[in-house]
C-alpha cells in the first residue's frame, strides 16, 4: 500500500530557496522605500537638483536605448540570420560590456575620447566632448546597455521562422521590404523588451559614469554624493523617487507590449 | 521549363551532389525521397533562398542561378504554410501584388477567382490564427498563385494536414494545376501522393537522384534497390541471372524474358505474392512451399512473412483472407508468384 508523502524534502528545499531569493531582493528595497517619511519625500521632490538628476537619468538612459535601437537592430538581424566567419567571436565581443568592471568601462571610453587619442582629437574638432558632458553619459550608457538590447532582439529575430521571409522574397519583396513588412512587425515586442532591458541597465549605471561625467549629475551619482556627504537618511528619498519613476516607466512599456502572435 | 544542371550544395554533414533535372512547362513533377534526402534543399535552391555551391538553374530559358528570390518569379508553398501571422487572410493573399506591375483590376479579378476556386471568400477578413490546417494551406496556395508565378514549388503540401483535409487539398492541387497551367514542382516522401498528382517523378536518396521517369514507369520499373523499396516492393533481393532464369539464394525462378544481365536485383511487390494453404496451380504462376514465420497487422492489411529455404518473402493479404486461411506462425503454406510480377534490374 502506498503512503501519501506530505513533505517531499526536495519540494521543501525549492520552496525555501524561492522564499530566500524573493526576501533577499525585496526586503532591503521595501525597507528603503518605507523608511523615508512623506515629508522627506516631498522635500526631495521639491529640490530642483534632485528633479534634474532624475530627469537626466531617464533622458540619458532613454537616449542610450534609442541609439541601441537604431544601431543594434540591424546588427542583431545580421547575427540572427547570417552565418559568417568569426561570428562566435563577434557574439562574444558584444557581451564584453556585461563582463567588464564598470570603472574599467569608464576608463576605456575616456582613453579613446581624450585629446591624446586620434579619435578623441577628431571628436574634439567636430565639437563632440565626452568628459563631463551629457554626450559622455549617453556614450557610457549606450556602451553598457547595448548588449542587452542586441541579445534580446537577436533572440526575437531567431524566433521568427525563416520561411516567412523566404515566402515574402518569393512573392517579390526585396530583403528590406521583407524586413519592414514581415520581420519588423513580428519582432517589435522583442525590440520593446530589448529597449526596457537596455534602459534598465543604463539607468542603474554608476561606476563608469563617475569616471566619465561626475557632472552633470545623474541620479545614481547624486545618491552616492548625498550618501557620502550627508549619510543614509539624506540619500534615501532620492533613491525612492528614482525607483518609483523607473517602475512607472517600465510598467508602461510592459503594458504596451502585447502577447506575441504565433506564426501560423 | 526548369533545367537544373550539376547542382551541388554543401552543408555541414550533408552534400547534395550532381543534381540534374529537366521539368517541362506546365508539368506536375514530383520530387520523391525519404526525410533528409535533400528534397527541400533543391526546392529552396530553385527559389533562391538557399545558396548553392555550384551548378546552374534555368527557368524558362533564363539563367536564374545568381538572381535574388524576388527576381525569379517562382512561388513557394511550405508544408507548415508559412502564413504571415500579423496579416488577415486577404492581406496574406494580396501580399505580393504591389511588387508586380499588373493592372489592379486584373489582379483583383484574378485574386477573386483564386479565392472563389479555393473557397476562401467567406474567410477573407479572418485572422489566419483561427483557420484549420486545410484552410491555411488553401490561403498559402492562393497567396503563391496570386502573383502569377511561372513555377510553383510545393514543399510537402499535404504532410501537415489531417487525412480529411489531405484529400481535399490533393484534389485542389490537381484541379488548380489543370486550370492555371503553370509548372508545379512538389516534393514529398509519399509515393501515393506522387501517383495521384505527379506526371513525372525523380527519386532522391542521400543527396543524389536515383531515378527519373514517369510516375507509372518508376512504379512499374524501379531501377535501383532503394527505388524498388521506396515504391513499395518489399521483396528486393540480390540475384544472378542465367538467360531467363533468376537465382536468389537457393530459389530459382523463371522470368518472362532474359534480362540481359548476369547479376542484379529481383523485386516482387508483396501484393503480388499469392498465399494459399493448399497446393494450387495456375498458368504462369510458380508455386513454392514455405512456412509462415510472422504475421504483422498493418491496419488495412496484414503482412505475412513466409520462409522458403534461404529466402524470406513478404506477402500482403487482407484481414478476411487472413482469417479464412487461419494463418499463424509456423503454418505451412503454398506461395505463388507470377512471372509477370518479377521485376529485375
Amino acid at each position: 500500500m502506498q503512503t501519501k508523502k506530505y513533505f517531499d524534502p526536495f519540494l521543501m528545499l525549492t520552496v525555501f530557496c524561492s522564499f530566500v531569493v524573493v526576501a533577499f531582493i525585496l526586503f532591503p528595497l521595501i525597507e528603503m522605500v518605507t523608511q523615508p517619511s512623506l515629508q522627506d519625500l516631498k522635500e526631495a521632490l521639491q529640490d530642483r537638483d534632485v528633479r534634474r538628476s532624475i530627469w537626466l537619468s531617464v533622458y540619458t538612459s532613454g537616449m542610450a536605448a534609442l541609439i541601441s535601437f537604431f544601431i543594434g537592430t540591424p546588427f542583431a538581424y545580421v547575427l540572427a540570420r547570417k552565418a559568417f566567419p568569426g561570428k562566435k567571436l563577434v557574439e562574444s565581443v558584444i557581451d564584453l560590456p556585461i563582463m567588464i568592471p564598470h570603472p574599467v568601462v569608464g576608463i576605456a571610453i575616456l582613453g579613446v575620447a581624450g585629446k591624446n587619442h586620434w579619435l578623441g582629437e577628431m571628436m574634439h574638432q567636430v565639437g563632440i566632448q565626452i568628459m563631463g558632458t551629457t554626450t559622455g553619459i549617453v556614450a557610457v550608457l549606450t556602451f553598457v546597455g547595448l548588449p542587452f538590447y542586441v541579445n534580446s532582439v537577436k533572440t526575437g529575430f531567431e524566433s521568427i521562422p525563416r520561411r516567412l521571409e523566404n515566402v515574402s522574397r518569393s512573392l517579390g519583396a526585396s530583403m528590406s521590404g521583407t524586413f519592414f513588412r514581415i520581420t519588423f512587425p513580428l519582432a517589435w515586442r522583442a525590440m520593446l523588451v530589448g529597449i526596457i532591458m537596455c534602459a534598465a541597465r543604463a539607468i542603474s549605471e554608476f561606476g563608469a559614469i563617475v569616471i566619465v561625467a561626475y557632472h552633470p549629475m545623474i541620479a545614481p551619482v547624486m545618491i552616492y554624493e548625498r550618501f557620502t556627504a550627508y549619510g543614509l537618511k539624506y540619500s534615501q528619498p532620492v533613491a525612492v523617487w528614482l525607483i518609483l519613476v523607473c517602475l512607472l516607466l517600465f510598467l508602461l512599456l510592459r503594458v504596451v507590449s502585447l502577447p506575441k502572435k504565433e506564426a501560423a | 521549363m526548369i533545367r537544373i544542371e550539376q547542382l551541388r550544395i554543401e552543408l555541414p554533414g550533408f552534400v547534395l551532389d550532381d543534381i540534374a533535372l529537366s521539368i517541362q512547362d506546365g508539368e506536375f513533377f514530383a520530387l520523391l525521397g525519404p526525410t533528409g534526402a535533400g528534397k527541400t534543399l533543391i526546392l529552396e535552391a530553385i527559389a533562391g533562398v538557399t545558396p548553392i555551391t555550384s551548378g546552374r538553374i534555368r527557368v524558362k530559358g533564363r539563367d536564374v542561378t545568381k538572381l535574388d528570390p524576388e527576381q525569379r518569379g517562382i512561388g513557394i508553398v511550405y508544408q507548415d504554410y508559412a502564413l504571415f501571422p500579423h496579416l488577415s487572410v486577404y492581406e496574406n493573399i494580396t501580399y505580393g501584388l504591389r511588387y508586380h506591375k499588373t493592372d489592379p483590376k486584373e489582379s483583383k479579378k484574378w485574386v477573386g477567382w483564386l479565392m472563389e476556386q479555393l473557397a476562401l471568400q467567406p474567410l477573407a477578413n479572418r485572422s489566419i490564427q483561427h483557420l484549420s490546417g486545410g484552410e491555411k494551406q488553401r490561403v498559402s496556395l492562393s497567396r503563391a498563385l496570386a502573383v502569377n508565378p511561372s513555377v510553383l514549388l510545393l514543399d510537402e503540401p499535404l504532410s501537415a494536414l489531417d487525412p480529411n483535409f489531405r484529400e481535399d487539398i490533393r484534389d485542389v492541387l490537381k484541379k488548380l494545376h489543370q486550370e492555371v497551367g503553370i509548372t508545379f514542382l512538389m516534393v514529398t516522401h509519399d509515393f501515393a501522393e506522387a501517383l495521384f498528382l505527379g506526371e513525372r517523378t525523380a527519386i532522391l536518396n542521400h543527396g543524389s537522384i536515383e531515378q527519373v521517369g514517369t510516375v507509372a514507369d518508376v512504379f512499374e520499373h524501379p531501377a535501383t534497390p532503394f527505388v524498388a523499396e521506396f515504391v513499395g516492393m518489399k521483396n528486393v533481393f540480390p540475384a544472378t541471372f542465367d538467360d531467363a532464369r533468376c537465382m536468389v539464394g537457393d530459389l530459382t525462378l523463371e522470368l518472362e524474358s532474359a534480362p540481359g544481365l548476369s547479376e542484379g536485383h529481383l523485386a516482387i511487390r508483396p501484393e503480388d505474392v499469392i498465399v494459399r494453404k493448399e497446393a494450387f496451380s495456375s498458368n504462369g504462376v510458380r508455386v513454392l512451399e514455405g512456412k509462415v514465420i510472422g504475421v504483422t497487422d498493418r491496419g488495412p492489411y496484414h503482412e505475412v512473412l513466409v520462409k522458403r529455404g534461404e529466402v524470406t518473402l513478404t506477402a500482403m493479404i487482407s484481414k478476411s483472407d487472413l482469417l479464412g486461411l487461419a494463418l499463424s506462425r509456423n503454418t505451412d503454406v503454398h506461395i505463388g508468384i507470377r512471372a509477370s510480377s518479377l521485376h529485375v534490374f
